[in-house]
């Protein structure tokens, strides 16, 4: 219940003032649009939208720039990574609602955090130093081994194991996003009512079957909502993928391939550009990613939205 | 209990959200010195009536107000109308207690500062007589400057009612004040309530109607926002005069 | 019989999995700081915090340079993006409460909370760096506070909202404008969620490398000023890890070890305060 104030000047100034707090971030989303839009125009007008996005070829050199490529890495590393997180985030989510016992909650709760609040460099540190050197000695060269005779698998795991590669990125950028899924898949599955679930156990359900039949379906709202919000999250994700993608603008179709993501060319290019066109097209990739994002968490907020309306009825 | 009239409703009706009508045409005297009580079933509109008295009910969008409140002679629904200075001549003490995150001399010294009470002395002094015409000065003297949330709930209720009484008002509205309190210190707000009466006016809702008949010297009976029956307490619980009012008193609805 | 072994055990395969995943996380979590810690110790000395880079070569330099210069982009972010958060944080928790505008401001913050932040540093390049003709400190501080902003204004939004209503009608009643109500009253109830909402945003952008990179840059100078590229903890670890010299690698280890520490306390801190005072 909004409250009604009488105008007094005390109130008039400190709503005035508020109010202009809280629209800043309408600000902050309507200035960044309109400066990208405002510095791709010189790309766009040379490329178009249409070409620019299906064009692979991205060359500084002869000024050909098309978004393709980074568009196709932004997404096959966000769909691996999200492939091999999501088992496991569901399983915490899981594991701290239904089967950890009272005194375990809370610190595997922290653990979860601790694990959200480590910063995306740290992550990139680790990943180039630690998991690099292992894939590329131990884990990728036994995957190909494992999947050499089997025809079209064996593509996946073609080429010289290097460590630096999709794969690597895919799975350092899974294990950023699991504390973030598995905190939204938790809170979805503390929805359920405590009344619902002991129905279900009152006819005789085993755990797991309450579970599987009752809490999923009923978070499946905010459950999806989680992973699409992990999703628009992960294609932002810059530095934790910088260090070992390598930035090669090409469509790959190996695992063990370098590529490049819009947000690890910003990185890497964007203090290199020295033609305006090339600056220009970074920029219309930044532009691009923008929206992509912004799409990707609206529609993940409204189902999360959806879901929590559902449970105060 | 005198016989002048503190604050009376005059023809009072009351509106929400635009058309929903929730007072009918009450009409209400108020005496001074004396403890009202209004009672009646839940969604009668006893509550709605109080909150007319301090105007609480300007805080909220779509409502409004046709016939009078009179404060002595003073039509005080009328616009415009110094609010601020009414709720300090007209205070609210409401159903759960309502401390401030403060300390026990800051949340009754907060209406004084309102009112622009600068000097340390004068407040200490005004906050001393307020906890002493709360009945809570002897069990908080020591303790002055500690957190009001450790004060139990029957002090905290009391620890209200002293910052209500620190602007001195002339009326104090009590909104089901002992309804969240134990026996224990329900008895001892409604034995504080009957000192205050000696020099306030008090208007007490209340859905026990035990309460009603122990401490207050008239009551109003409502229903379905219409003021059924007003009369002396004893009147009201003995004899009534209407059939209604007869059936409630005795149980035979709640 | 046989259908009801069957479901024992599928369940307890299930639940074994799910006990696995966090075992799992766990392990993962363990494996990075244990990592971090173990390669940042090795390069962690007195003179890492005391002295500036050394040229290449010479034994003995550190970061200081970096750690001041991060200090001061945090400083400055929090002291520009906080009063803004708490202020936009109010609007919707109070004047603007239930209303339409504030549902919607509210949805667009938690957008804007997850938006990549090195969209944010390519648009603050546009705004701040270019106009100016170089990278500058003050840039970097307005990119980590846009992303601070919108953080701190939801986690106020939130606790202010726990304040109970009561409690503002009760100073209502006593004859309070709504201004002072919230000031006074509302804002005392609050504060240590408040607080707490801040020491995280703090954590969240201390860690951010990628709305540096093309707005404070990184000097490999000692610098106080603002208005010249400023040199950054996150922004030198990407510099030095991407390097070829291992002295380099081993104290970009030695700073993200400082930084995940910082980050980490100033965590647990806040949910500890939030345990304590939300019992």
């Amino acid at each position: 219940m909004a409250v009604t104030f009488k105008k007094n000047p005390g109130d008039i100034i400190f709503s005035s003032i508020t109010a202009i707090a809280a629209c800043m971030v309408v600000f902050f989303i309507i200035g960044i649009l309109f400066v990208l839009i405002k510095e791709s125009s010189l790309a766009r007008e040379k490329f178009g939208i249409i070409q620019f996005l299906t064009t692979t070829e991205w060359n500084p050199v002869t000024e050909n720039f098309g978004a393709l490529t980074t568009i196709y890495g932004t997404f096959v590393t966000t769909v691996l990574s999200l492939v091999m997180a999501i088992p496991v985030a569901l399983g915490i989510a899981i594991f701290v609602t239904e089967i950890a016992p009272n005194f375990l909650k809370g610190p595997i709760g922290i653990a979860i955090e601790l694990l959200a609040a480590i910063p995306s460099i740290i992550y990139g540190m680790w990943g180039l130093f630690t998991l690099s050197p292992l894939m590329r000695n131990y884990i990728e060269p036994f995957l190909q081994k494992a999947t050499a005779d089997v025809p079209l698998i064996n593509v996946l795991f073609h080429g010289t194991p290097m460590g630096i590669d999709i794969l690597t990125a895919s799975i350092i950028l899974s294990i950023m996003i699991i504390p973030f899924t598995a905190s939204i898949a938790r809170d979805s599955f503390n929805l359920t009512p405590a009344l619902v679930k002991e129905s279900a156990y009152a006819l005789g359900a085993t755990k797991w079957e309450v579970v599987k039949n009752v809490v999923i379906p009923y978070s499946k709202l905010g459950v999806f909502g989680g992973i699409l919000f992990s999703m628009g999250r992960a294609i932002g994700e810059t530095m934790a993928v910088a260090f070992v993608l390598g930035n090669n603008h090409k469509i790959f179709t190996s695992f063990f391939d370098t590529a490049a993501t819009i947000t690890v060319t910003l990185a890497n290019e964007f203090t290199e550009a020295d033609k305006d066109v090339y600056l220009s097209s970074l920029f219309y990739l930044a532009l691009v990613l923008f929206i992509m994002s912004f799409i990707f968490l609206a529609i993940a907020k409204l189902f999360l939205l959806k879901a929590e309306r559902r449970h105060s009825r | 209990m005198s016989e002048t009239i503190e604050i009376e409703a005059k023809d009072l009706n009351f509106y929400y959200s635009g058309n929903i009508h929730v007072l009918k045409k009450i009409n209400l005297p108020v005496y001074k010195n004396a403890v009202t009580a209004l009672i009646g079933p839940s969604g009668c509109g006893k509550t709605t009536l109080l909150r007319c008295f301090n105007r609480m009910h300007d805080l909220y969008p779509k409502h409004r107000y046709e016939g009078e409140v009179l404060l002595r002679n003073e039509n005080i629904l009328k616009n415009p109308m110094d609010i601020i200075n009414l709720r300090s001549r007209i205070g609210m003490v409401f159903q759960k207690p309502t401390p401030f995150p403060m300390s026990i001399f800051d949340n009754i010294a907060y209406g004084l500062k309102l009112q622009g009470v600068k000097k340390m002395a004068d407040r200490t002094e005004l906050v001393e007589m307020a906890l002493q015409h709360a009945h809570l000065w002897a069990e908080v003297k020591d303790k002055l400057h500690t957190s009001a949330y450790e004060l139990s709930g029957g002090q905290q209720q009391r620890l209200v009612i002293a910052r209500a009484l620190a602007v001195n008002p002339d009326i104090l509205l009590f909104d089901e004040p002992t309804s969240a309190l134990d026996p224990l210190s329900t008895a001892k707000i409604e034995e504080l309530l009957e000192a205050l009466k000696k020099k306030i006016t008090i208007i007490i809702v209340t859905h026990n109607m035990q309460q009603a008949a122990r401490m207050s010297d008239c009551t109003g009976f409502l229903m379905l926002g219409e003021l059924i029956e007003f009369d002396r307490t004893e009147k009201i619980f003995t004899a009534p005069a209407v059939k209604l009012t007869e059936d409630y008193v005795t149980g035979r609805f709640g | 019989m046989k259908r009801e072994q069957i479901r024992k055990i599928e369940g307890f395969i299930a639940l074994t999995l799910s006990t696995i995943s966090a075992l799992l996380g766990l392990f993962w979590l363990v494996f990075i700081l244990g990592d971090v810690l173990v390669h940042g110790m090795e390069a962690l000395n007195l003179t890492f915090f005391t002295n500036d880079p050394a040229p290449l070569g010479v034994v003995g330099g550190g970061l200081r340079n970096a750690f001041v210069g991060q200090l001061m982009i945090t400083l400055f972010a929090t002291l520009i993006g906080v009063p803004i958060g708490v202020l936009g944080g109010t609007f919707l928790a109070e004047y603007a409460r239930g209303r339409t505008i504030a549902k919607i401001i509210s949805i667009l913050s938690d957008i804007m909370v997850s938006v990549p932040s090195i969209v944010i540093g390519t648009f603050i390049y546009a705004i701040l760096v270019k106009p100016i003709g170089h990278f500058n400190g003050w840039a970097g501080a307005v990119a980590l506070s846009i992303i601070m902003i919108p953080v701190v204004l939801r986690t106020t939004e939130d606790m202010l909202a726990l304040v109970p209503w009561e409690l503002r009608e009760a100073a209502f009643a006593l004859g309070a404008p709504y201004y002072k109500v919230i000031i006074q009253v509302v804002y005392r109830g609050a504060a240590t969620g408040i607080l707490t909402g801040i020491l995280l945003s703090i954590a969240r952008v201390a860690g951010e490398t990628a709305p540096l990179l093309f707005t404070s840059f990184n000097n490999s100078f000692f610098s106080l000023n603002m208005n010249q590229p400023m040199s950054s903890l996150t922004a030198t670890i990407f510099q030095y890890a991407m390097g070829p010299y291992q002295i380099w690698h081993a104290q970009a280890w030695a700073a993200s070890l400082v930084i995940t520490v910082f980050i980490l306390v100033l965590t647990i801190l806040g949910r500890l305060i939030i345990k304590w005072r939300y019992k």
